[in-house]
């Protein structure tokens, strides 16, 4: 592009061959260029990179939000290390927040307030780096839930989900880490519940606790290596499984929806160079913004309104930032009851959420294995299922997300009660039941919904859409003309992987294994119930018919 | 100092006003103002104070045809009321005076609702309760004027309050469909004749418990919370980090997605 604009800007142009003179920036550009790829080789890396195709689904730049976010949190975070004093040292407080002036409080405390009041910027910073923590958080959710329901985990990428799975686990980790720092009330209520969760666990509880908190809870050293954690470490971690799930988003390539044009073997969408960098670049800035105002204008975590942490007050409507929420639902909705066995006490109320919600987390980390063990399907995919498609997946899907939104809401169980006028024990019950429950109506649900989809695509693939228009026969009879889809909407419709249930068969040994029978079972519960996508013969037959 | 002379030199010879001039006026306007202000709410609390036997026969009236349906008519309580020997003064101002009695209906707790009674009626209904049988008076205005410790108020305020009334008073939930209302707007003599009657389902902190002065400084706190909006913007309800989380799901990823819409919806 930039060559014919210089091409026009030279006199010589009714010379049709001629070449035309670089300018002064880009002989600069080439030469720069150059130098740094006879160094480094890395013209390669550029290509291969510019060259990286984006689908152009809105859908997929819900993971460049987490990342957006998550340079954002990186800027504001190193803000706030300037100020912050990771110390549980008694000190009066001296600033300029009237009510909690010449009160004792920790180190950290203070310094949070001072960020809060007394730097210039820094309750900015200090509430941009919270938001940008909870978008994160969110924006690898929704990613997350992206990529289940198109089947965008399977082979080859099933590795890359349990990256970004880990980074999910990490995400929480570092909220909530950077949750405790200002050791406040509400955090320091948040870090009891973990104190009481670890002392619960059978045998070495007791000792957990200690060595976390350095001493009996909360002790004067828990801030500080929380600190370490959420600067160091965890960042340390989550920055290397980041780039490689970028790696190996560069190396398996992007999924797509299916298409005229777009097959198995391709990837249709725009290339990172020029445009797509440009477009990604500006929805960083875009991202950023929203951040920004959204810390201008609405207060986040009011510190000074909680207080320093002090193990006597719990404010009501204490609850954890939303992605701790579900453990803190799980919590809530467990009866509580204890066990005494061999003169231990076993709290039955928090040890078994501590055992079901990573049995639950363990199966969306190892999902993609299961369903590829129960499908037996090798094959690599790079077609975007359209969740209807695969019924039983997105009605598991719909089940999970039904189960962790009922955990969720009922870390909130309090204000529902106030803001529904309900009581908070009928609020508790109803979703004690609904926990159980509600995962089944929505599998039930989403599963018939899908099928119906389903058939609604087959009837339109087939016969076509009603168009409205009434037309009269000779015969006097009305009736309403379908159109045919054009072939590139037809396509959509009929281009989808069908699936049967897995035959039994003996092995080489003429046995039929256990593994294989469950095998064969849970493979025709995924695929009793299918809706055969339209064949080529079915549509030939149907339009000779017309 | 010196400036202040030369402005007052171009003015004089300007021929206007001296500059203290306006200074002055506003002085004198403040001390008059202030001054019968002053006299008006000392001599209006002489009123309040001053029991008469015509408010307290007036108050008798009144309770007959309001009250005793529920509490008796010797104010010794029903099955549908309590008896009201011994709540004293400051329980009358406070149920009256809040609008949550009359009753408009039985339910979990009383709602407070838009006031029923004059300022006067209530005085009188509540100096016929005090006839009856000692019990805490109406507080004096030296403790509601929010002028105490506001460190101290807060600490006291999280440390009693906070469980229920949530640490920046937007109310919280109890057993049973009953609730501790939020504190926002809540005038400070009904902040502390609450303290010492106990309404509903709270607590009575007595004197004991909690000093007169430092019922001031928890005062003095919420007047501090109500005059300085949230430093940090919109308080969001001053909820906590569910109506965050909610705020950053709804709107923060809802104006994400409708941006990540829109620049797809641009390339095809």
């Amino acid at each position: 592009m930039s060559t014919t604009a210089a091409t026009s800007a030279t006199p010589e142009t009714t010379a049709p061959m001629s070449k035309p003179t670089p300018s002064r920036g880009q002989r600069f550009t080439g030469a720069a260029a150059n130098y740094l790829d006879e160094r480094t080789s890395i013209s390669g890396a550029v290509k291969e990179l510019g060259r990286k195709v984006f689908p152009d689904h809105w859908s997929f730049m819900l993971g460049e939000v987490a990342l957006y976010s998550f340079v954002v949190i990186l800027l504001t975070g190193t803000f706030l290390t300037f100020f912050y004093d990771p110390s549980m040292t008694e000190v009066e407080y001296e600033g300029s927040y009237v009510p909690l002036k010449g009160l004792e409080m920790s180190a950290a405390m203070a310094s949070s307030l001072d960020l809060s009041f007394d730097i210039r910027g820094g309750l900015l910073m200090r509430q941009v780096h919270h938001w940008a923590a909870l978008l994160f958080i969110a924006a690898i959710g929704l990613h997350m839930l992206r990529v289940f329901f198109t089947g965008a985990f399977r082979k080859p990428r099933e590795l890359n989900w349990v990256i970004g799975f880990v980074l999910f686990i990490l995400a929480m980790a570092e909220g909530f880490t950077g949750y405790s720092l200002p050791d406040d009330l509400l955090s320091g209520n948040g870090l009891r519940i973990i104190d009481g969760m670890v002392k619960a666990i059978p045998l070495i509880g007791t000792w957990i606790s200690w060595l976390l908190f350095g001493g009996e809870f909360p002790g004067v050293d828990v801030i500080p290596r929380l600190f370490v954690l959420h600067i160091l470490l965890l960042p340390a971690i989550l920055i290397a499984a980041l780039g490689a799930h970028l790696l190996l988003l560069i190396i398996n390539k992007h999924t797509q929806f299916a298409g005229p044009g777009r097959t198995n073997d391709n990837v249709v969408g725009i290339p990172v160079m020029p445009a797509f960098a440009a477009k990604a670049g500006g929805f960083f800035f875009v991202v950023f913004g929203i951040l920004m105002l959204m810390g201008a204008f609405f207060t986040i975590n009011p510190i000074w309104n909680y207080g320093p942490y002090d193990p006597s007050p719990v404010s009501a409507g204490t609850q954890p930032d939303w992605y701790i929420g579900f453990a803190d639902g799980a919590l809530r909705l467990m009866p509580g009851f204890d066990i005494v066995f061999l003169g231990y006490t076993y709290a039955m109320g928090v040890l078994v959420p501590l055992m079901v919600l990573p049995v639950f987390l363990g199966l969306v980390m190892f999902y993609p294995f299961i369903e590829a063990w129960i499908t037996g399907d090798k094959r690599e995919h790079h077609i975007a299922e359209r969740p209807r498609n695969a019924p039983v997946r997105t009605a598991i899907g719909a089940a999970g997300v039904t189960f962790y939104a009922v955990l969720w809401a009922a870390a909130s169980s309090d204000l529902i009660a106030t803001h529904f006028f309900v009581t908070i024990e009928g609020t508790i019950v109803t979703m004690r039941w609904l926990l159980f429950i509600g995962p089944v109506i929505a599998y039930f649900l989403t599963k018939r919904i899908c099928l119906g989809l389903q058939k609604k695509d087959r009837e339109i693939a087939l016969h076509g859409f009603e168009s409205g228009r009434i037309v009269r026969l000779p015969g006097g009879a009305y009736i309403e003309v379908h159109e045919q889809l054009d072939e590139y909407e037809r396509w959509k419709l009929v281009s989808y992987l069908d699936y049967k249930p897995l035959m039994i068969r003996p092995d080489e040994r003429g046995r039929i294994t256990l593994a294989q029978r469950a095998r064969a079972g849970l493979s025709s519960w995924f695929f009793e119930d299918r809706i055969a996508p339209v064949t080529s013969t079915e549509l030939e037959r149907e339009h000779s018919n017309h | 100092m010196s400036r202040t002379t030369s402005t007052t030199a171009k003015r004089g010879n300007s021929g206007r006003r001296h500059p203290l001039a306006s200074v002055a006026l506003i002085l004198v306007g403040l001390i008059t103002t202030g001054g019968a202000y002053a006299m008006f709410t000392s001599t209006a609390a002489a009123e309040t104070t001053a029991v008469t036997q015509t408010m307290i026969e007036e108050g008798e009236k009144l309770f007959a045809s309001n009250c005793a349906t529920c509490h008796g008519l010797d104010v010794q309580g029903t099955e549908a009321g309590p008896s009201l020997y011994g709540v004293g003064a400051a329980s009358v101002d406070f149920q009256v005076g809040t609008g949550r009695m009359p009753l408009a209906a039985s339910g979990p707790q009383a709602e407070q609702k838009p006031v029923q009674f004059t300022q006067d009626q209530t005085d009188a209904m509540a100096a016929y309760v005090a006839s009856l049988a000692p019990g805490p008076a109406i507080p004096s205005d030296e403790y509601l004027q929010g002028d105490g410790d506001a460190t101290l108020g807060a600490e006291l305020f999280r440390i009693n309050c906070a469980m229920c009334h949530n640490v920046a008073g937007a109310g919280g939930a109890l057993t049973e469909g009953k609730y501790a209302p939020s504190l926002d707007g809540v005038e400070p003599v009904h902040v502390y004749e609450a303290m010492v009657t106990g309404p509903q389902n709270m607590p009575v902190f007595n004197d004991l418990n909690i000093s007169p002065q430092e019922k001031a400084d928890i005062i003095t706190y919420l007047k501090y919370l109500e005059d300085n909006p949230s430093p940090g913007g919109f308080d969001l309800g001053s909820l906590g980090p569910v109506s965050e989380g909610l705020f950053v799901w709804i709107f923060g990823l809802g104006a994400i997605v409708a941006v990540t819409v829109w620049i797809a919806a641009k390339s095809n």
